[in-house]
């Protein structure tokens, strides 16, 4: 009984957070575009934009929901919810923390431990490519179909050199579970080195983790790969058609997408929710950079350069502080600083994503494939060897 | 009602018979249809056209078998509008004509119409017009650059070129009131005297550009995925290049030497010292360092112009051609007179034809001129690059993958409004 409580529990919790996420995301993207691009983004709707996913998800539930003369009815309408649910299912084995007790409970920081982790997130990801591809010919246009071809083509291609990236870490952890994963990737070499794949003895990840970070662009579908959706070519690629609410289903899709991918990024290569240096004073770390952040707002609100700053940057200063405080609450700090740790990963790689889409053209078709094939992929091939080598020498069997 | 019927029937029979259909722009498949092969048709409502330029391409998976555009979307009939309007009415039209190089084109009616007038032009409204044509060249390269690089995906560059563009925009509306469609080159001379304190904001402007270009090139020159995307993509050879009738920056691009401010120097442009930069490279890649190259170059001449810009008068004088001076009308009789004259009636140019080519950012601009010795021209006929140019799509595409037809086809740069005049 407690079991399914507290799944429920868990699920609620990762669920809101997850979509509040996605759609903040989305947020996020358009600000860091805007400046990269000297415009300043969504300003309308709420103080600095911040109602804006609100806004936009409320237009997209209201627009009406064409469906166009020729498609076919079924797999047009299946073809957006494959997609998102393939891509939502992947974080219910995420771990955001290690094991943790909340009045009494012992429990996971996670929504299941499941023991073939990374092997069901692969699994599921690369089921994702149907949602897309059915979408395109379903759609009954020839710019769908080019982009769902294109996008099949692409994300079967990328999926090799980017297995082959994820089996070299695995060599060195010894396991498929993300939580065993991590934890094998707790402590410090020379006491100041973390332990995470990208450092770790016999051979750090490096060009792993390159590797891995390349693909998972193209899987997805992002700038310099976004192939599938090229604009200026294929209009919108294979979601030309929908509209309305699938239309948001696919747009959710591509922003769960790069979640989970840096999610794996950071589980599978920079040691999950652990710290980048030891535990006394890497707890001061979330403290000391919310009370920067409280500090740069109220600086902000006292020199107000728009009409409201003074009133919106001392909230922000508010929160943030008040954020710095619940780090020394007794039991919330032991869940509150690896999910610091670990969301700051991921949202540095998110941050990558964004900015890599600001400064990058696109590829060509045929270039992207012979970059899969010609490059990315024997490199991976030869990381995985040297590893599998290297971790054999070293371990002895 | 029976009749007004089969009228209208018939009028559609024939309607459906002029419109080419897809076995009309395709007439002989050189193989037997199979699946594989797909038209698709690109615009004339298509992100990367820009403007309203159709083309349908017959596919092989992503190659493209087949390219042909069909223009006539943005036709107005200017060239047409020109023959009932009063010669100075002209120029506001020519504005319209390539609306990404408005004074140039300004330019080039004007040094013809001057032509036939035998009109003497004030050195400093020349060097004036020299100034103004090369940041219409800066602003249509701007914006070249900025939506090719926003085609393949770059899309930050687009709001760079646009920062600088907005400039030079608010440099034109200093002068003239407008910032698009100036109308500030006139017959004779300029429209209105150039407004105070336009050497600073010039001057600002010129002189932090270059490291503006430094900028684009950081971002652009050494990028592999760019230089992939462009190198060796939409050549045609030289020669078939001169038979369509291609000029400017693409034949410049395949090493041929050809400018019209050299090669024929207008307004002075003789007296300026700058480089006609040419490449061998043939495909996007050369013409995109061709059009940087230029930016440069457009940039010396407009410190010379600024450095050396001489004092006098901004408009020519000739009585009876050109508006008279407001003062002078309400002292003047013969001045009101020739107000009222040139306003109601226009003035007459003495007959005769003639050609007046000028280097447009896009390749040779000539307007072809004839007049009948009326207040209106009797023919003009524009010679505009960018028809010309649009003949090489199908050579550039046929053979290409579907995403080099984005890249070829940015490269030529396009402006509709120049295509359909």
């Amino acid at each position: 009984m407690t079991f399914i409580v507290v799944s429920l529990i868990k699920i609620a919790i990762v669920m809101a957070f997850f979509m509040t996420v996605l759609a903040y995301l989305q947020w996020i993207e358009r600000k860091v575009l805007s400046h990269i691009q000297l415009r300043v983004g969504p300003r309308r709707v709420g103080p600095h934009g911040l109602l804006q996913p609100l806004a936009d998800t409320l237009k997209l539930f209201l627009k009406e929901d064409l469906m166009p003369a020729h498609v076919n009815r079924f797999l047009y309408r299946l073809a957006p919810a494959v997609a998102v649910f393939l891509c939502l299912l992947s974080v219910a084995v995420f771990p955001f923390g290690p094991e943790i007790e909340i009045f009494g409970v012992r429990t996971q920081m996670q929504i299941t431990d499941l023991n073939i982790g990374i092997l069901f997130v692969l699994a599921v990801t690369s089921v994702g490519v149907y949602g897309i591809a059915i979408g395109g010919w379903a759609s009954n246009n020839k710019y769908s179909l080019m982009g769902g071809l294109r996008s099949a083509a692409q994300m079967i291609s990328y999926e090799l050199p980017m297995g082959l990236a994820i089996i070299a870490p695995l060599l060195m952890l010894n396991s498929l579970s993300f939580r065993e994963m991590v934890n094998n990737q707790a402590g410090y070499s020379l006491g100041f080195i973390p332990r995470w794949t990208v450092f770790q003895y016999p051979f750090p990840q490096v060009f792993g983790f390159i590797i891995y970070l390349i693909a998972a662009f193209a899987e997805t579908n992002r700038i310099p790969f976004d192939l599938p959706e090229a604009e200026n070519e294929l209009v919108a690629g294979y979601h030309t058609e929908y509209s309305s609410m699938k239309f948001a289903g696919y747009f959710m899709a591509e922003y769960a997408n790069m979640t989970t991918v840096c999610c794996i990024a950071a589980l599978l290569f920079l040691g999950g929710w652990h710290p980048l240096f030891p535990a006394p004073y890497s707890n001061l770390v979330p403290v000391v950079v919310f009370v920067v952040v409280a500090a740069l707002a109220f600086f902000h609100g006292l020199q107000p350069a728009r009409k409201w700053d003074n009133i919106t940057f001392p909230i922000v200063g508010v929160i943030a502080l008040i954020l710095a405080g619940l780090f020394f609450v007794p039991v919330l700090n032991t869940i509150l600083i690896p999910i610091f740790w670990f969301l700051s990963k991921v949202g540095l790689l998110l941050f990558v994503f964004i900015w890599v889409r600001g400064t990058l053209p696109r590829f060509r078709y045929d270039q992207l494939m012979r970059f899969a094939w010609t490059f990315l992929f024997p490199v991976a091939l030869i990381n995985l060897l040297v590893t599998g080598l290297l971790v054999a020498v070293t371990t002895g069997h | 009602m029976d009749k007004l019927e089969t009228h209208v029937a018939s009028l559609d029979a024939e309607h459906e018979l002029a419109m080419p259909g897809p076995g009309d722009l395709f007439p002989e498949p050189d193989t037997a249809p199979s699946a594989r092969r797909m038209v698709l048709n690109m615009g004339p409502q298509h992100p990367s056209t820009h403007g309203v330029l159709r083309v349908l391409l017959e596919l092989d998976g992503e190659t493209i078998l087949r390219a042909r555009p069909e223009i006539g979307y943005l036709h107005t009939g200017i060239e047409k509008e020109c023959e009932v309007k009063k010669w100075q009415q002209v120029t506001p039209l020519t504005d319209r004509v390539d609306y990404l190089a408005n004074l140039i084109n300004n330019l080039c009616y004007a040094l013809a119409v001057e032509k036939l007038l035998q009109l003497e032009v004030p050195e400093m409204a020349q060097w004036m017009r020299v100034m103004l044509s090369e940041l219409t060249r800066l602003n249509s390269h701007l914006v070249w650059l900025g939506t090719h690089a926003l085609d393949m995906g770059a899309m930050s560059m687009f709001f760079y070129c646009f920062r600088e563009r907005e400039d030079i925009l608010k440099i034109f509306e200093m002068f003239s009131g407008q910032r698009m469609m100036t109308s500030y080159i006139r017959v004779g001379g300029l429209a209105l005297e150039p407004p105070r304190g336009w050497q600073k904001v010039v001057s600002d402007f010129i002189n932090g550009f270059d490291s503006k270009v430094d900028e684009y090139e950081e971002l652009l020159n050494a990028n592999p995925i760019w230089m992939q995307r462009t190198k060796g993509v939409g050549i045609v050879p030289l020669e078939t290049l001169i038979d369509l009738g291609v000029t400017g920056p693409i034949l410049r691009a395949a090493g041929l030497k050809i400018d019209e401010r050299k090669d024929n120097p207008y307004s002075g442009y003789e007296k300026f010292d700058f480089e006609v930069p040419t490449y061998t490279g043939n495909d996007v890649y050369a013409r995109f360092l061709v059009r940087m190259d230029e930016m440069r170059q457009s940039t010396r001449i407009v410190k010379q112009a600024l450095a050396g810009m001489p004092a006098g008068a901004w408009i020519a004088k000739a009585p009876g051609i050109i508006l008279p001076d407001r003062e002078q009308m309400k002292t003047q009789m013969e001045a009101l007179i020739y107000h009222f004259k040139i306003v109601t009636e226009g003035f007459p140019v003495p007959a005769g034809e003639v050609f007046q080519v000028v280097e447009s950012p896009r390749g040779q601009l000539g307007y072809y001129i004839v007049s009948n010795g009326s207040s209106k021209p009797h023919r003009l006929f524009m010679r505009t690059p960018s028809f010309a140019n649009l003949q090489s799509i199908p050579a550039m595409l046929e053979g290409r993958l579907l995403a080099d037809s984005i890249a070829s086809m940015g490269s030529i740069d396009l402006v509709l409004g120049d295509v359909d005049r």
